[in-house]
């Protein structure tokens, strides 16, 4: 069985963002940028898939710019097999890339679609479901664990209060949450390795999708800053304050 | 304008989010009726009809709905969406399962977490977990939105709206339920305690997290803890608050042990009182802080305990 697992190039979850003076969007020059967190947790699934002899191949997809094959060659040190990179410099919306990763899925026909359940700089938590739906596939949203038997897949699902299981049948779309697995850390041999492994480049146009969205986003503005800072100088004084001040404490 | 509230339940009651959901629809303004989908659910219709301002509630009862699996729940909401010009539902993982579902059904996109309505076509969303917010217009005729439940509050129960049955012709063949294993925690879930206890590094262990166990007992609260804490293994990771895990807004939120690294504090500013406890004065939780208590969180807790 083949597995497709979707990435994304987004902003080093420990960068600080700012946001432009004109308020057009959050400002991505010169800031470092890394594989979206949800996405390496996707790689790590699809690769110990290939590992316990689940998974025959495992190819990385992307949507984005040029520079986004360096989270495509961090899916290959990390044990994709090869990449397609579907190059654009327009902004993706969600249902856009479902569009694109439709029809990704429609040449490769994998068993399992693996995407990490939202990016952190739209933090949307929609492709994923918007892909299945479009491929007429069942999902499995928030997984914290994935078993493949016979022609089903097992998936446990991180739901408000607690964990369901729902079995899906092949081919399916998950979505991974922070308990699926811990990812590994590529090593030098493979990042080596990686650079010689091959990266297929389409355009939305190869595709047949175009990249227009019926959302538009008008400004963006830093939330209220909070006024902290005020020190106590014992536990007497913060539970009297928290008690008679704020009021969130009987 | 009509629009389409999506109820929320579980073991046959409303859940609480939906008289949120409906104060958002209210926002908007417009005819406001509740679908309530699932499996012997007349109680939780009867629960909906009485939210203020609903106008009627729309009930699918049928096995094929039992447990809201996202597959036969999209296909019957895309069903009845065309008669809407929103749909709506709480940003739970529920309705984040659902409806980006629905809206692909329908060929329209979807907005997360709205946070408020400045207008039916246009609301303040937070990205980067919540160290942006933007505004957003869509030119989409049928509107799929998730909302924030602690931004809007909710609305009474003291309508009586009428109820009517849906008949759809949906089946699912895609998935299946197996089963389900609910938190049996005295403790309220990390997402919705109105009070978090959070440990950090600092708090050296992961049986050291036992000294905010009292704390938390006596403040009705969930505990959660600093990434730092997770990586060190002190705890396990659903129990991390921050950038890439739970993301928190509870009335009170007391951070121990945190410096307050940026990917934590995304999980937790919007809180409405946050107290941070460390022995670094100065550790970036400070600036945050409402109320910082410098000190040494080993005689500060059991202290804490003891006054509250």
């Amino acid at each position: 069985m083949k597995v497709l697992v979707a990435v994304k190039r987004v902003i080093d979850y420990n960068v600080k963002i700012r946001v432009k003076p004109d308020h057009s969007d959050v400002d991505l020059t010169n800031v470092k940028m890394a594989m979206n967190p949800f996405c390496e947790i996707a790689v790590e699934e699809a690769v110990r898939l290939k590992e316990k002899g689940v998974a025959s191949e495992v190819v990385a997809v992307t949507i984005g710019p040029k520079a986004a094959q360096e989270q495509l060659r961090t899916a290959l040190a990390l044990g994709a097999d090869r990449a397609i990179h579907v190059e654009t410099d327009d902004k993706v919306e969600s249902l856009t890339a479902a569009k694109l990763l439709k029809r990704v899925v429609d040449d490769e026909q994998p068993g399992l679609t693996i995407l990490g359940k939202q990016s952190i700089d739209t933090d949307n938590n929609q492709t994923g479901q918007m892909l299945a739906a479009l491929a007429g596939m069942g999902q499995g949203t928030f997984a914290s664990e994935v078993q493949v038997e016979g022609d089903d897949v097992q998936v446990t699902r991180e739901i408000d209060g607690g964990l369901q299981t729902v079995a899906l049948k092949l081919p399916a779309v998950i979505t991974t949450d922070l308990r699926l697995n811990e990812p590994r850390y590529a090593k030098l041999p493979d990042i080596m390795k990686a650079k010689k492994k091959p990266i297929d480049v389409k355009s939305p146009d190869d595709l047949g999708v175009a990249v227009a969205s019926s959302l538009s986003v008008l400004k963006v503005e830093s939330p209220a800053e909070r006024q902290g800072g005020t020190k106590v100088a014992s536990v007497d004084e913060l539970v009297d304050k928290l008690k008679n001040e704020a009021k969130v404490i009987a | 304008m009509s629009i389409l509230v999506i109820a929320e339940h579980h073991n046959g009651q409303l859940a609480e989010s939906t008289a949120h959901v409906v104060a958002a629809a209210q926002a908007i303004g417009g005819d406001i009726e509740i679908l309530v989908a699932g499996e012997s659910v007349a109680g939780v219709a009867e629960s909906a009809a009485k939210l203020t301002g609903v106008s009627k509630v729309r009930v699918a009862d049928d096995g094929v709905y039992a447990h809201q699996l996202a597959e036969p729940m999209a296909e019957l909401i895309a069903g009845l969406a065309s008669g809407y010009s929103h749909v709506l539902a709480a940003a739970s993982t529920q309705g984040k399962n659902v409806l980006p579902r629905v809206a692909a059904l329908k060929d329209v996109a979807a907005i997360s977490e709205v946070l408020a309505v400045e207008s039916p076509d246009t609301f303040l969303r937070p990205i980067y977990a919540g160290n942006a917010i933007a505004t957003v217009q869509s030119s989409d005729a049928l509107k799929v939105l998730t909302v924030r439940t602690t931004a809007f509050d909710a609305v009474e129960a003291t309508g009586s709206a009428g109820v009517e049955a849906v008949t759809a012709e949906v089946d699912n063949t895609l998935s299946r339920f197996i089963g389900e294993e609910l938190a049996s925690s005295d403790r309220p879930e990390l997402g919705s305690a109105r009070v978090v206890v959070s440990g950090g590094r600092g708090m050296g262990n992961g049986e050291n997290f036992k000294l905010l166990d009292g704390i938390a007992d006596k403040l009705g609260a969930a505990i959660g803890a600093s990434r730092a804490a997770v990586d060190a293994g002190f705890v396990p990771n659903d129990m991390q608050v921050g950038q890439t895990g739970k993301i928190v807004a509870p009335e009170l939120y007391i951070a121990v042990g945190i410096s307050g690294a940026i990917q934590h504090l995304a999980g937790m500013k919007d809180a409405k009182v946050i107290v941070a406890i460390n022995k670094d004065e100065e550790a970036p939780i400070f600036q945050v802080a409402d109320y910082g208590l410098v000190g040494d969180l080993f005689e500060v807790l059991p202290e804490l305990e003891s006054k509250l």
